[in-house]
């Protein structure tokens, strides 16, 4: 039987070590269904995009808390892009201040989440976004 | 079938997303293993198995980055955690460990979910590792999900097999049980700076002592071991036991000798030749079973199943009996 999962990287990129936002979300998208590679803490950019390329994952999820979203996260899709992965999706969650979403959605991110979503947007977001779908 | 030119190591996309067809085992991901079985069979498969939280992952992290450091020989890694048996999802961790092998164009890490599959790897394990073989990759490391007492289908797919113990987990009658601790080629105690270690190390050679069953060919047979035994063979290969801290290097230069040899004894002693004929054979009647069935299914109209289902449900029927019915055309 041929069963396409829906692959999600969830990584912290930067040095903040929170990551049980990154965790809740992760168990909530592997309860429905998919297949998450979960990178663990203080990721480099170049270390989400080799990741992201060796799993050939369909979407990348990024929790910051540190601040330092508008340095990492375009970092991060223009290294995932330069390795050649043009069609994944990318999300961000965090403590992302309201003027900061569209500046990271003009770089490329689909969706930013804050404290507070529910994890059922999230679920359907990723759906929509990935290659899978 | 189209011609297929499996990719190299150099193209990373190209592998990571073949590996994704064979995984999904679409029909590009079928024709690419027939060409890609052509061109392996060169690496050295290592399989590394043992019950969840001794260590494995942390140990394939050092072992390859300690690999790595030699120089000579590239690295892939296949890890596999377990699929949800009510979701199908996954959470795949082993990545974590894994930090020091991130920017080392040598290594390639692909995390597999078990997708149902009980035997502690996935149905299409053994695809993955024929493309990254193909690719060229001189050592394969496959993970597999943390191991109970009977996932033992890693030592079919792997020439080396590692069981990795830790302290602590469980006493001598343990050690003398069937099942994963036969497989090993191998045996690792991690966590070799905990408490218990000598007490694990001992029940674990103390096992061997009582004889090492050579799985190869199928056969009980004895090497009647004990560590200073002359009646031992010296052709025959005993599992050493190695204590391993993962988070230092203790260890490790002995582990990679170990393997070295285990390699270098396959070879010598033909039954390297003789396990890859195995494992085709079986892997053979594995397919030759489930393009039966698909047959079958193909041939067989649902309502003639559920007919007879129905039959075996009110118990008028046997299964076996249902079976012998619905096969009947087939004979």
């Amino acid at each position: 039987m041929a069963d396409r999962k829906i692959r999600v990287l969830i990584a912290k990129p930067g040095l903040d070590g929170h990551d049980r936002g990154a965790k809740v979300i992760a168990r909530a998208l592997r309860d429905a269904g998919m297949e998450v590679i979960y990178t663990g803490l203080r990721q480099t950019p170049e270390m989400i995009a080799e990741a992201a390329l060796q799993e050939d994952v369909d979407v990348i999820g990024m929790s910051i808390l540190s601040g330092a979203h508008l340095v990492l996260v375009p970092k991060v899709i223009d290294t995932v892009r330069k390795s050649g992965l043009t069609d994944v999706g990318f999300f961000v969650g965090g403590i992302i201040p309201e003027e900061d979403v569209a500046v990271l959605k003009a770089a490329g991110v689909n969706a930013v989440y804050g404290p507070g979503t529910s994890t059922v947007t999230v679920i359907e977001d990723v759906k929509s976004f990935s290659r899978a779908a | 079938m189209r011609s297929f030119e499996s990719p190299s190591a150099a193209n990373k996309l190209a592998l990571s997303r073949l590996i994704s067809e064979v995984e999904n085992e679409t029909s590009a991901g079928k024709a690419a293993l027939d060409e890609c079985f052509t061109r392996s069979g060169r690496a050295h498969l290592i399989g590394v198995t043992g019950a969840p939280g001794t260590g494995k992952s942390s140990l394939v992290n050092r072992l390859a980055q300690l690999i790595r450091r030699e120089g000579k020989q590239t690295v892939a890694i296949v890890a596999i955690d377990p699929s949800s048996p009510f979701t199908g999802g996954a959470i795949l961790g082993d990545r974590v460990r894994m930090r020091d092998l991130s920017g080392d164009p040598g290594v390639f890490i692909r995390s597999m979910a078990s997708r149902g599959e009980l035997g502690g790897l996935a149905r299409a394990t053994a695809g993955v590792v024929q493309v990254l073989d193909a690719a060229g990759y001189d050592l394969i490391l496959i993970e597999t999900v943390g191991a109970g007492q009977s996932e033992v289908d890693i030592a079919r797919l792997a020439h080396t097999t590692i069981v990795v113990e830790s302290p602590g987990m469980g006493d001598d009658i343990q050690a003398i049980k069937a099942g994963i601790l036969e497989i090993a080629d191998i045996l690792v105690v991690n966590k070799a700076d905990r408490p218990g270690i000598e007490n694990t190390e001992r029940a674990l050679r103390a096992n061997l002592e009582l004889g090492y069953s050579h799985r190869v060919n199928g056969k009980a047979g004895h090497a009647g071991f004990t560590e200073n035994n002359a009646a031992v063979e010296p052709k025959d290969w005993v599992p050493p036991v190695i204590k391993t801290i993962a988070t230092e290097e203790s260890g490790f230069p002995e582990l990679i000798k170990a393997i070295a040899d285990h390699r270098d004894y396959l070879q010598n002693s033909g039954l390297l030749a003789q396990r890859v004929r195995e494992r085709l054979m079986d892997e053979f009647e594995h397919l030759l079973r489930h393009t039966l069935v698909q047959n079958w299914r193909a041939q067989t109209s649902t309502e003639r199943v559920s007919q007879v289902m129905d039959a075996v449900f009110t118990r008028k029927r046997s299964p076996a009996s249902a079976v012998e019915e619905l096969t009947r055309s087939l004979n």
